[in-house]
């Protein structure tokens, strides 16, 4: 059978196609494209400019994609969406142009929490069976793990998501959005050696990051009043870079710490990384040292998946969809609030 | 004996010396290794908990964090104990190494015998809800022990199902399970371990931030046994002074959990 998916949570409008075999084969990605609404340096972006973004690219990417995919609208068993959790405006305008589809090409609905969506392309992707999940975007923060029919909770952020963290330090910093934050402050990270001490907040298999954000942004504001600082250790002039470098080291090793936690609880040694944070390959180089001091392996995906995409919608949306699963269209709402643990994952042992 | 570890993983230096029995690494904990010795003396096995450096982590701040967590966990294991709170005592300990010598606990973790008693019962095909007289008995001795913890002015940061231990009788050793034996899968003392995250407060926040963990740490881990919680609260509630303000203020705590954004 052969989905079409739309995701648009956030700043990024996804349409993907994907074909399930019926001998259990792995699942094809015929298309999966996606556009991007970038803000300006120093500044995040508005849910109404977002939304509207995802209304004008919304019927040129799904052209696109049933192109690029070979398909007609025969072809196609269901329209997938994504129901939430994400950005109201951008939710709703993506709502409406899947249900606008349902009615015009006589399909089903099937609505998909965007984290459950994240987590079983991820599987599918890399062939991780049962693995621990690091959930890390703009939005999210959760460290998760599969037991009697639900994704589970077993920690998160109790405060800002990581990526949001992130993102507004880079705002702090004044770098560009383009093509994300976190890229970019991957990318100067890279070039930083000094750790100026942030505060480590880990609580349990919890953990919070504003404090940090504050910490580092006093101490940009420090460095821009007086760039002549230098480490009293090494005696090295402080730069960008280490701010980006610290922030780094701090916040991801604090990720790994809390995965590794849940990973000892339930048992497990693989682990599993999703969401937009999960491409930082500072992140994923962390987390192999880790998962191999357990004798067990991590498992990542590139920015195609990691990212938010509409393959991902597509893929979950039709998993449940051959389940038995569909939203009827007077329940094809959106949510900005949709706990991953909300969902009843019926088509997992 | 061998161990259940298989890959290489690095024996602390206090563990290379010769001693009268090879020391056995146990568990691999959520942060730490776990052997048991008998480093001390012959007739007295011990718990050698040893923080390996973190291949992840900054060196900086992975020595920052080993050295603290090592001394606060010993600083309030001593307090703890001093006070009778049901911890391991703790015989030795060496921040710069990064290990901590404790008292052996004979007994397993919370966690994995109420899989197995959870496990036992659904292949006997008990409902939930029905003779669940023993998992009471359980969850009212961990409100009374974490009570006790709090009553002493500890929060322990990190309160799960892995971070309590339930103690086998005397000598039990490895309890022959044939005949009834499932049946006392959930008796035995509880002890609270890994105070690693732990601090001295007072605050009802930290208190009831503690209580929330554990709450949470029921209703992922065991699923089926998250209906009893309110028993470990009623127990709580009885087990000092401040304790009905904890559980007030546990409610506004969790209605911040279940309020918390989820942008995505
Ligand atoms: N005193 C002890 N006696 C026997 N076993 C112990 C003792 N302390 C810990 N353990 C075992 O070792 C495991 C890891 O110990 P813990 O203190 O929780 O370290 P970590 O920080 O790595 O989780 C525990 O889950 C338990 O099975
Ligand atoms: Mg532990």
């Amino acid at each position: 059978m052969i989905a079409l998916g739309l995701e648009g949570s956030a700043n990024k409008i996804g349409v993907g196609v994907i074909s399930h075999h019926a001998n259990g084969k792995a699942a094809s990605v015929l298309s999966n494209i996606r556009h991007t609404y970038v803000s300006p340096p120093g500044e995040g972006f508005l849910p109404k400019d977002v939304a509207k973004h995802h209304r004008i690219w919304v019927v040129t990417l799904v052209k696109e994609a049933m192109a690029v995919a070979g398909v007609t609208i025969a072809d196609i068993g269901c329209i997938c969406y994504t129901k939430g959790p994400g950005m109201g405006a951008p939710l709703q305008s993506v709502a409406v142009a899947a249900r606008m589809l349902s009615l015009l090409w006589d399909k089903d609905l099937v609505g998909v929490n965007h984290c459950v969506g994240h987590i079983e392309m991820g599987r599918e992707i890399t062939g991780a069976h049962n693995p621990v999940v690091l959930y890390v975007s703009g939005g999210n923060t959760q460290v998760i793990a599969y037991a009697e029919q639900r994704y589970r909770i077993f920690g998160e952020a109790l405060d800002i998501a990581v990526g949001n963290c992130l993102d507004r330090f880079a705002r702090t910093l004044q770098i560009s959005n383009d093509p994300a934050p976190g890229y970019n402050i991957e990318q100067l990270a890279k070039k930083g050696k000094v750790l100026l001490d942030l505060p480590y907040a880990v609580k349990g298999m919890d953990c919070s990051f504003a404090g940090i954000l504050t910490t580092i942004d006093i101490l940009a504001a420090e460095l821009k009043a007086n760039p002549e600082q230098r480490d009293p250790l090494s005696g090295e002039l402080i730069t960008t870079a280490d701010l980006c470098f610290s922030l780094q080291e701090t916040v991801y090793a604090m990720l790994v710490e809390i995965t590794e936690r849940a990973m000892a609880h339930v048992g497990s040694n693989q682990v599993l990384i999703v969401g937009g944070v999960g491409c930082n390959e500072r992140l994923q180089e962390m987390m192999d040292l880790m998962a191999r001091d357990r004798g067990g392996s991590v498992f990542a995906t590139d920015e195609r998946y990691c990212i938010d995409n509409g393959i991902m919608i597509a893929h979950a949306g039709l998993i449940a969809y051959e389940a038995g699963f569909k939203t009827p269209l007077e329940e094809s709402t959106c949510t900005q609030r949709f706990r991953t643990d909300e969902v009843l994952v019926s088509w997992r042992d | 004996m061998t161990s259940i570890l298989q890959y290489p993983l690095p024996l602390p230096p206090i563990l290379a010396h010769p001693s009268s029995t090879a020391p056995l690494l146990i568990t691999q904990g959520a942060e730490a290794l776990l052997y048991k010795s008998t480093y001390l003396l012959p007739s007295l096995p011990c718990a050698l908990k040893y923080r390996p450096r973190k291949p992840y982590r900054h060196p900086t701040l992975d020595t920052r964090l080993t050295k603290h967590r090592i001394l606060s966990e010993a600083r309030l294991l001593l307090k703890c104990r001093k006070e009778g709170v049901p911890v391991p005592s703790v015989y030795a300990v060496d921040e710069g190494q990064g290990w901590l010598m404790l008292e052996w606990i004979e007994g397993e973790v919370v966690r994995v015998r109420l899989n197995e008693w959870l496990r036992w019962r659904r292949e006997k095909g008990t409902a939930e809800g029905e003779e669940e007289g023993e998992l009471r008995g359980l969850m009212e001795r961990i409100g009374e022990a974490v009570g006790m913890m709090h009553g002493v002015g500890v929060v322990h940061g990190d309160l799960t199902t892995s971070n309590l231990m339930l103690k086998s009788r005397e000598h039990a050793e490895v309890n022959d399970h044939a005949e009834g034996g499932e049946e006392n899968l959930l008796a035995g003392e509880v002890i609270i371990i890994d105070l690693g995250l732990a601090s001295v407060s007072r605050f009802e926040e930290d208190r009831a931030v503690d209580l929330y963990v554990l709450e949470r740490a029921f209703g992922s881990t065991h699923p089926r046994a998250e209906g009893l919680f309110e028993v470990v609260l009623e127990a709580y509630g009885k087990s000092f002074k401040g304790a009905p303000i904890v559980l007030k203020r546990l409610e506004d705590v969790r209605m911040r959990g279940r309020k918390r954004s989820m942008l995505g």
